[in-house]
């Protein structure tokens, strides 16, 4: 408690001299704020945005919209997907060659195609995340299910249990801690698909923001939307760990695990 | 007849890049009813091969394996396994890895629990039931992991080197409770083994394999009075009967 005490201190001094030499260095250079805005500045737009005239709410829930959903489809499709190609044999053979093709090419191409598919609304952004966020998690997934302990499935074949209880019961859990990882690299993927999504074209959300308040040089805004979109990326991440930790409570990754108990305790 | 597993003329050929090896050639076994026989052999003679064709996950390229008088075509329920390492489920408690052999096919009753506990009691764990594997020591979990083993009551309990990966104080506690669970639970057992002391307290007999192909080449029977204690190990008997063994794997080896 102490230690977490003294780590948050630490990380608001930090970030409070970060802000204050920022401060320093724009009024001390004169740096035009066409260029570089003082932290206050960015302040004031978010103050304005958020509060006073709350414009920038419906940039930030469009884009987080893109994201969840996006998110939720890509990464439910390549968790079924996966679990059946690390299932069957033959669906592997069918598969994996377009999968490993398909996964050195970067999917934020495809955006413009995307585009004139979906239109420049919402739906051609949740399809380009939905894109990025497949392929790590299919992989994860893929050989998340394959991790189990060949021990623990002969145990289990000598058992003569059914496919379903093993897959349940043993390749289900094992595969838990890689899917996770899957999960927790798509989330981050996520929101640079909908902004890049929204910077090709759109009307609405936080990439729009940046972009349209480019043409007026507002910086000021556009680092209000840049701090936005890294506020959801912490926020996304977070939640992806603390239900990871939750979920696959037998994964220690904090280091601190119990000692084991002694002989005849 | 009467045997728990009769095994003949067994035979296993690998298909290897560089031509075929032979695992295993004519070995015959046998184990008798609540018998404990110990396969004692050096590393890389074929002993976890012949483990899995024994409990069926293996199909042998020549000759039979019975287990009660029936020929083993594929995985059996009636075999119990333990294995080197734990191998536990970490994300079950103690009490449901030890439940798993009968989870496996049907649900669990309250009768099944209390067999359950009952072992659990055995391999001396009580109040250690909700733990997870994790919260326990290497020992331990490998205690599970025999309690496991016996759960589903198998005609015949397959070792394979169970104490293999524990230190030696906590190995000879263990060979101590396995006897005791042998001599309650009246089962066969094959185990498999690289250390003649284990073999020796365990077993009835001991049969020694050679290097591959693996075979049976040498065959001791172990008359020394049950239940074995510390004071076996220090008896003229039991070290008469492991340097007899000592010195045929010399000869054997050499």
């Amino acid at each position: 408690m102490k230690d977490r005490l003294l780590s948050i201190a630490l990380g608001l001094s930090s970030l409070t001299v970060l802000l204050v030499l920022w401060h320093v260095a724009v009024v001390g250079l004169e740096v035009p704020s066409y260029l570089l805005p003082k932290p206050a500045d960015v302040g004031v737009a978010m103050w304005s945005g958020y509060v006073v005239q709350g414009t920038y709410w419906k940039h930030l829930g469009t884009t987080v919209y893109e994201m969840v959903v996006g998110y939720a489809i890509g990464c439910s499709v390549a968790f079924v997907v996966g679990a059946m190609v690390a299932e069957w044999r033959l669906l592997e053979r069918l598969v994996m060659p377009y999968v490993v093709a398909l996964q050195s090419m970067p999917k934020v191409a495809l955006a413009p195609l995307l585009i004139v598919w979906f239109g420049f609304g919402v739906a051609s952004k949740v399809v380009l995340v939905a894109l990025i966020c497949f392929f790590p998690v299919f992989i994860n997934c893929f050989y998340g299910f394959r991790s189990a302990n060949p021990d623990l499935l002969r145990l289990y074949r000598s058992l003569r249990a059914s496919r379903l209880h093993v897959f349940l019961h043993l390749k289900l859990p094992s595969a838990a801690g890689p899917v996770f990882a899957g999960l927790q690299i798509a989330v981050v993927l996520a929101l640079i698909g909908a902004v890049v999504g929204e910077f090709v074209s759109s009307k609405q959300g936080l990439g729009y923001l940046i972009q349209s308040s480019t043409l007026s040089f507002d910086v000021a805004t556009m680092f209000a939307a840049i701090l936005s979109l890294s506020l959801i990326g912490i926020l996304a991440s977070t939640l992806v760990r603390m239900l990871h930790s939750r979920l696959v409570f037998w994964e220690r990754r904090d280091g601190a695990a119990p000692a084991p108990l002694s002989e005849g305790a | 007849m009467g045997d728990r597993l009769a095994i003949r003329e067994l035979g296993l050929v690998y298909g290897a890049r560089r031509g075929d090896v032979k695992a295993l050639e004519g070995l015959s076994l046998r184990v008798g009813a609540r018998e404990f026989v110990s396969v004692l052999g050096p590393s890389g003679c074929g002993k976890s091969t012949l483990l899995s064709i024994a409990s069926g996950l293996l199909a042998p390229t020549r000759g039979e394996v019975h287990v009660d008088g029936t020929p083993v075509q594929g995985p059996r329920p009636d075999v119990g396994i333990v294995f080197q390492q734990p191998t536990l489920l970490p994300w079950k408690s103690v009490l449901d890895n030890i439940l798993v052999p009968i989870a496996a096919t049907r649900r669990t009753t309250a009768q099944d629990e209390e067999r359950a506990r009952a072992l659990i009691r055995l391999v001396r764990l009580d109040g250690f039931e909700r733990h997870y594997p994790h919260e326990l020591s290497g020992g331990m979990q490998q205690r599970v992991g025999i309690a496991r083993g016996f759960m589903h009551d198998p005609a015949l309990m397959l070792m394979d080197e169970p104490f293999a990966a524990l230190d030696a104080m906590t190995r000879e506690h263990m060979m101590d409770e396995l006897q005791r669970l042998w001599m309650d639970s009246a089962r066969s057992v094959l185990f498999i083994t690289h250390s003649i002391p284990e073999a020796v307290y365990l077993s009835d007999r001991v049969l020694v394999m050679s290097p591959r192909p693996g075979r049976v080449v040498e065959e001791v029977q172990v008359d020394l009075p049950r239940p074995r204690n510390i004071d076996t190990l220090g008896s003229p008997g039991f070290i008469d009967i492991c340097n007899r063994l000592r010195r045929q794997f010399q000869e054997k080896h050499a």
